[in-house]
């Protein structure tokens, strides 16, 4: 099946947990250099540790990477990873704020976080991919960007290497499109008008 | 018009009424986490819209004080970011020890985990008895709190963990006695703090000091808020005087940043220039 959009989007927001590394590989290096949206993502990482997601995707992806520092601006053609142990959202539309609240469903970053402020921030010009993942962090905020007339979409659970996160955002979003990962990454191709 | 952007008029307009009202300013802080915790405080004071919130705190007198829990407490970890302790210790503290006498500024220490760390740092370095502590916030529960130096027992495995981490000279349990589920800290660390009601957003300068400290706490700010704090903080700080901040805040969009230098990057920690 095609993936098909029901309408235009501004950003992309991803999240992922538990077997999100593998589904990101190949979701990220689809996105050509000029995608022309910013794409935030939102992995479950240890929050004592330094992450290394930019540098464990640099080499397969030709799109910008870059984990966000307070107040970074909101660029389309950049992959923008949540850092370890902040929660990362939209200021607004065109820069990010970071916080150190409370973890959110025993996670800081939290993907419901990002996921709810990309709805107040972008509304309906906003698209949420929720991915493999063994919690149900992000099913409240996948169904806050339905609530705003954005586009939800979430990795097949019989694809997924955790399917309890993708199945989790089916049931708080059952409009929710369903794709494996390759449909996904065209899914986004897709977004981005690019074929 | 769209909701979301009703939404933020609302908030403003709450902003106004609570500074009109209460004399707290957060109305330069950054938008994102207020709409989050404005959020949950509707929910738990039962206003369906800010607006009615808005209403219960100009008329009940009990709204504001548990309002103000939400707008303004962060729990941080006593040693959080290892590596920054680490270079506090091995760059920064060297150069404090040549001072005759030492002042330092905990901007925003909320309930005090800062605070005892450095305590901890500055006794290990032999500075804790020429040193006086100024650890300020805007939230007095929060104060009282980080005055009193009792912490959960069950996040001391982890402030252990960051500590030794940190380059701690001994074990954390030589500074605390349990009891209770709490974990009490030696009361001779906290000797030297002053605790006291301080706020970036509207009072000025009240001390020249040899180190800043102020982690986390911009994050909640907006660029004009954060641009009034780092000229505080560099109107505060001796010549030479450092200043750190937490791992992903930056000086970079802070045209008073252009007088510091960069001296741990990965660590944010700055010297004036």
């Amino acid at each position: 099946m095609i993936p098909h959009l029901p309408h235009a989007v501004d950003a992309v927001v991803i999240g992922a947990s538990s077997g999100g590394i593998d589904v990101l590989s190949t979701l990220l290096p689809a996105l050509p250099r000029d995608y022309p949206l910013p794409v935030v993502v939102c992995l479950h990482v240890p929050p004592d540790r330094r992450s290394l997601l930019v540098e464990v995707f640099r080499y397969r992806c030709t799109i910008r990477l870059k984990e966000v520092d307070d107040k970074d601006k909101v660029e389309p053609g950049v992959v923008y990873f949540a850092p370890p142990d902040y929660h990362l959202l939209f200021e607004d539309r065109t820069s990010f704020s970071l916080s150190v609240d409370d973890p959110v469903n025993h996670s800081r970053p939290s993907i419901d976080v990002l996921f709810q402020s990309a709805a107040g921030v972008f509304g309906a010009r906003a698209l949420g991919v929720l991915c493999s993942g063994s919690n149900d962090d992000g099913a409240a905020g996948l169904s806050a960007i339905c609530v705003a007339g954005g586009i939800a979409a979430v990795q097949d659970p019989r694809s997924a290497t955790s399917p309890e996160m993708p199945s989790a955002g089916l049931l708080a979003c059952p409009t929710a499109l369903v794709h494996d990962a390759k449909g996904l990454a065209q899914l986004l191709r897709n977004a981005g008008g690019t074929k | 018009m769209e909701s979301a952007a009703i939404l933020d008029m609302e908030l403003k307009l709450l902003l106004e009424a609570i500074y009109l009202r209460f004399h707290y300013d957060f109305r330069e802080y950054s938008m994102a986490s207020l709409r989050r915790r404005v959020g949950q405080a509707m929910v738990q004071l039962h206003c369906p819209s800010v607006s009615r919130l808005q209403e219960k705190l100009l008329h009940d007198p009990d709204a504001f004080p548990a309002l103000l829990q939400y707008m303004t407490v962060q729990v941080s970890d006593m040693f959080r970011d290892p590596t920054y302790w680490r270079s506090l210790r091995q760059v920064v503290m060297p150069v404090l020890s040549t001072y005759p006498s030492l002042k330092i500024w905990v901007a925003g220490c909320s309930s005090g985990e800062e605070v005892y760390s450095l305590c901890i740092l500055l006794r290990e370095e032999g500075l804790l008895d020429k040193s006086i502590l100024y650890a300020t916030d805007i939230n007095a529960e929060a104060l009282r709190r980080a005055q009193s130096g009792v912490f959960e027992l069950d996040r001391l495995p982890r402030f252990s963990r960051n500590y030794r981490e940190g380059g701690g000279r001994s074990t954390l349990s030589d500074y605390y006695t349990a009891a209770y589920g709490s974990a009490v800290f030696d009361k001779t660390l906290s000797k030297n703090v002053v605790f006291s009601d301080h706020s970036l957003a509207t009072d000025s300068v009240f001390s020249e000091v040899q180190l800043v400290s102020c982690r986390n706490v911009l994050i909640y700010f907006n660029n004009a808020l954060q641009e009034r704090a780092i000229g505080l903080f560099h109107d505060s700080l001796v010549r030479k005087g450092f200043l750190g901040l937490g791992s992903k805040e930056s000086l970079r969009s802070v045209a008073a940043g252009a007088a510091f230098d960069e001296v741990v990057r990965e660590d944010r920690i700055f010297q004036k220039l």
